[in-house]
């Protein structure tokens, strides 16, 4: 990846533009001063007299808003070995994210004001733009609530005690309550550690021929539903991270019928691997919650389509080789998501005759509506978050391409479609390798 | 290089019909090494076996290791609790030691599933799946098909039993993928608490009705039950599950008809099976424990010893 600081004035011309916003697709031109945004058009006026103007034939690519990532594990503090912020912020950028909010599961976790202002301070000066998720109880175990305002005001977007279920549906009921006055949502890990036990995999046919634990679909589902009435009870904005069964599905359609404060998100993996393929015992497919079947990878499908599930999020999640090289129930889960997400998607997605727009919707406008974050990047005077990509690129991916410091991703060796060339983000553009080179 | 399509046995879904034939054939021609008075071959000598056994089985280990005396091959038993090895890595470390030792074959014991996939990417050696965990128990399942074509003929068309934890089962996994494409109708029986889901789409009726279950079969093998299995009760109790499905000489008392019985051992005498239905002439339990040496002697053969011409 090189990268270099934008110049002053940059005009990029004979782009194909995807403006998720006003549902438009077109070839254009698109004029930043000083990192933001002048103008989109067709063609737009430039302004010869203030300075040089640095043009780039942009002919072929794509562009549109950078992606926005609302889960993903940067591991710092504590973990450093598995990723940190800088090399966090190298694999978003390897991804076109240029927004990226991580989670609390850190160790120490974040669950106070001052750890927040830990990582915003330290992402300051990083090349994409990072919002820390607070913890929704202290040290993450369930019990007591942390100081969600103080720690709204120091920069939490939203609060979860990710890679954790809050089991107890009091404490649930609380933190709705509770956020109602933040405008901030809740995400709970839904899995009912009890009706998930020692579980490894999707519980079905696949884990009784592999002989790996199952974990039962209504180990997520009954916890949804528990969640959904307790916002639609206190009024809280609830959201459901990964969703993977068709019964949760249903569960996120029933609060929307009833026009809850309810969202949900889908991640990639769940969308394009079925628990068939741990047929290897490959444990980079160990995630929580675990690969579901076929009948539900289509059903999330649907759900993205009729919007019941608003937006895709990576939960890129960095273990190190070390880890990952356990036999299958020692291995811990997740598998790392920002650099695959797109072509991966996008294969899957488009097979399912989704449009480029459409496909552009769920990890741009809508991820970023979810967490209140400016939804137009297209405006004039916003800061340039600006992605380049070749959606037609069959690609494979492999390690060598890889910028975070984990390698624990099911999608080496595997087809891709669409390939992120370039990004524009915090004044820098950053220029990816072409698939094939190193 | 073997005479199998594989170059392991990590379990029976891999091997075809026509490679269990095989396997059952050179299983009975070993049979008859065992009853001579020298019973011993040069076959596999200069080649060096490992039994790694990170779970404790005396039965299976000792069958295996007289399979490899009977043969000549060179045998080392590694034996360790997982619990004292400090997970992954030292899985890892363990295999490649051991690789660098320049054995030929790693015959593994392991709890976790998977495991023997696993050790075939740090080895080079042929790995032989001597159980692992709730995934497959090959070789006792290919013993059990010998057993059950020595006592019938063939297993085509025979309807066999399996009764009692289904879930927890590595031996019963083994045996309908084995004995299904052998063209033995099998149907699973135990509380439904112990069946895993989705089963029937490897090929296998399920009835809860033990008394129905035995009018039906020619064969049944019963498997070793407990009560409790990671801290989860899935029976309410021993006395229960006796009165359900337990193996009484009673209850084989009303068939009009013979059953034969195996047990693939540990048993609990008066718990899934009662002590003089296993010591009857119905059972074949002790022929299955004379049988797993002479499969084990066949597999180690067909993957490690050397094609004639
Ligand atoms: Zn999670």
């Amino acid at each position: 990846m090189q990268s270099r600081p934008l110049p002053r004035l940059y005009l990029i011309r004979n782009a194909n533009i995807i403006d998720p916003v006003r549902e438009k697709e077109f070839g254009g031109e698109i004029f930043l001063k000083n990192g933001r945004i002048v103008e989109i058009g067709k063609k737009v006026q430039v302004e010869e007299s203030s300075g040089k103007v640095e043009e780039v034939d942009a002919e072929g690519r794509y562009v549109t808003h950078g992606f926005c990532d609302i889960h993903a594990h940067f591991r710092e503090p504590g973990r450093e070995d598995k990723e940190t912020l800088v090399s966090g912020s190298r694999a978003a950028l390897g991804g076109g994210f240029t927004t990226v909010c991580v989670m609390p599961n850190t160790d120490p976790p974040l669950d106070t004001p001052e750890l927040i202002r830990f990582i915003v301070e330290k992402a300051a000066d990083l090349p994409v733009n990072i919002h820390p998720i607070g913890a929704v109880t202290r040290n993450q175990d369930g019990e007591e609530l942390t100081e969600m305002a103080a720690m709204v005001r120091e920069g939490a977007v939203a609060f979860s005690d990710d890679g954790i279920p809050l089991k107890d549906g009091g404490v649930v009921r609380r933190a709705l309550e509770y956020t109602t006055s933040l405008g901030v949502p809740i995400i709970n890990h839904s899995e009912d550690p009890q009706l998930k036990g020692e579980g490894q995999m999707n519980e079905g046919v696949w884990s009784t021929r592999l002989g790996l634990a199952g974990i039962p679909g209504v180990s997520e589902s009954a916890m949804v539903s528990r969640d959904v009435q307790l916002a639609e009870f206190t009024g809280g904005r609830l959201h459901v991270p990964h969703v993977t069964t068709r019964e949760s599905a249903e569960w996120i359609r029933w609060a929307k019928e009833r026009q809850l404060k309810v969202t949900a998100e889908v991640a990639p993996h769940h969308l394009y691997f079925t628990d068939a393929d741990l047929s290897t015992y490959d444990t980079n497919l160990k995630v929580a919650p675990p690969i579901r079947s076929e009948a539900d990878r289509q059903a999330l499908i649907e759900c993205l389509r009729d919007g019941t599930v608003d937006c895709l999020a990576t939960d890129h999640s960095p273990h190190t080789v070390e880890e990952k090289e356990a036999p299958f129930d020692w291995a811990p889960c997740g598998m790392i998501g920002l650099e695959s997400a797109f072509g991966a998607i996008w294969k899957v997605l488009s097979g399912a005759s989704f449009s480029l727009i459409e496909m552009v919707q769920k990890i741009t406008i809508n991820p970023r509506s979810l967490f209140g974050f400016e939804t137009d990047l297209f405006r004039k005077g916003t800061p340039a978050e600006l992605v380049f990509f070749d959606p037609e690129k069959e690609w494979t991916f492999s390690r060598e391409q890889i910028q975070s410091k984990s390698r624990n991703s099911p999608f080496l060796g595997k087809g891709m479609r669409g390939k992120v060339l370039q990004v524009i983000a915090r004044g820098m553009i950053h220029d990816l390798p072409p698939a094939g080179s190193l | 290089m073997g005479f199998l399509k594989n170059r392991h046995l990590l379990g029976l879904a891999d091997v075809s019909a026509e490679e269990t034939a095989t396997i059952l054939e050179t299983a009975f021609s070993f049979r008859e090494v065992l009853d001579r008075p020298i019973r011993k071959v040069p076959t596999l000598q200069g080649k060096t076996v490992v039994n790694l056994f990170f779970e404790s089985s005396t039965r299976t280990r000792i069958s295996f290791e007289l399979a490899q005396k009977r043969l000549s091959a060179d045998t080392v038993n590694f034996s360790s609790d997982t619990s004292s090895l400090m997970k992954g890595e030292s899985f890892k470390d363990t295999a490649q030691n051991i690789e660098a030792m320049k054995v030929d074959c790693i015959v593994i014991r392991h709890p976790v599933p998977g495991a023997p996939v696993h050790l075939t990417r740090y080895v080079k050696a042929v790995v032989i799946n001597a159980g692992d965990g709730t995934h497959e128990h090959p070789t006792q399942a290919l013993l059990d098909m010998m057993t059950l074509q020595e006592k019938f003929g063939e297993i085509k068309g025979l309807n066999v039993a399996i009764i009692g934890d289904i879930a927890h089962s590595r031996v019963a996994r083994s045996n309908i993928i084995g004995l299904n494409r052998m063209g033995a109708s099998v149907t699973l029986c135990g509380p439904p608490t112990l069946m895993p889901l989705g089963i029937e789409e490897l090929g296998v009726r399920i009835d809860y009705d033990l008394d129905q279950v035995l009018d039906w079969a020619d064969a049944i093998n019963v498997l070793r039950i407990q009560r409790e299995r990671h801290g989860v009760c899935f029976i309410p109790s021993i006395r229960e599950y006796r009165d359900l499905f337990g193996i009484t000489r009673e209850r084989l008392g009303r068939l009009d008809k013979q059953v034969t019985i195996m047990h693939p051992g540990p048993m609990n005498r008066g718990v899934e099976i009662d002590s003089d239905v296993a010591d009857s002439d119905n059972a074949i339990i002790l022929d299955q424990v004379l049988n797993g040496v002479a499969v084990r002697m066949s597999i180690l053969y067909l993957l490690l010893g050397d094609q004639p011409g």
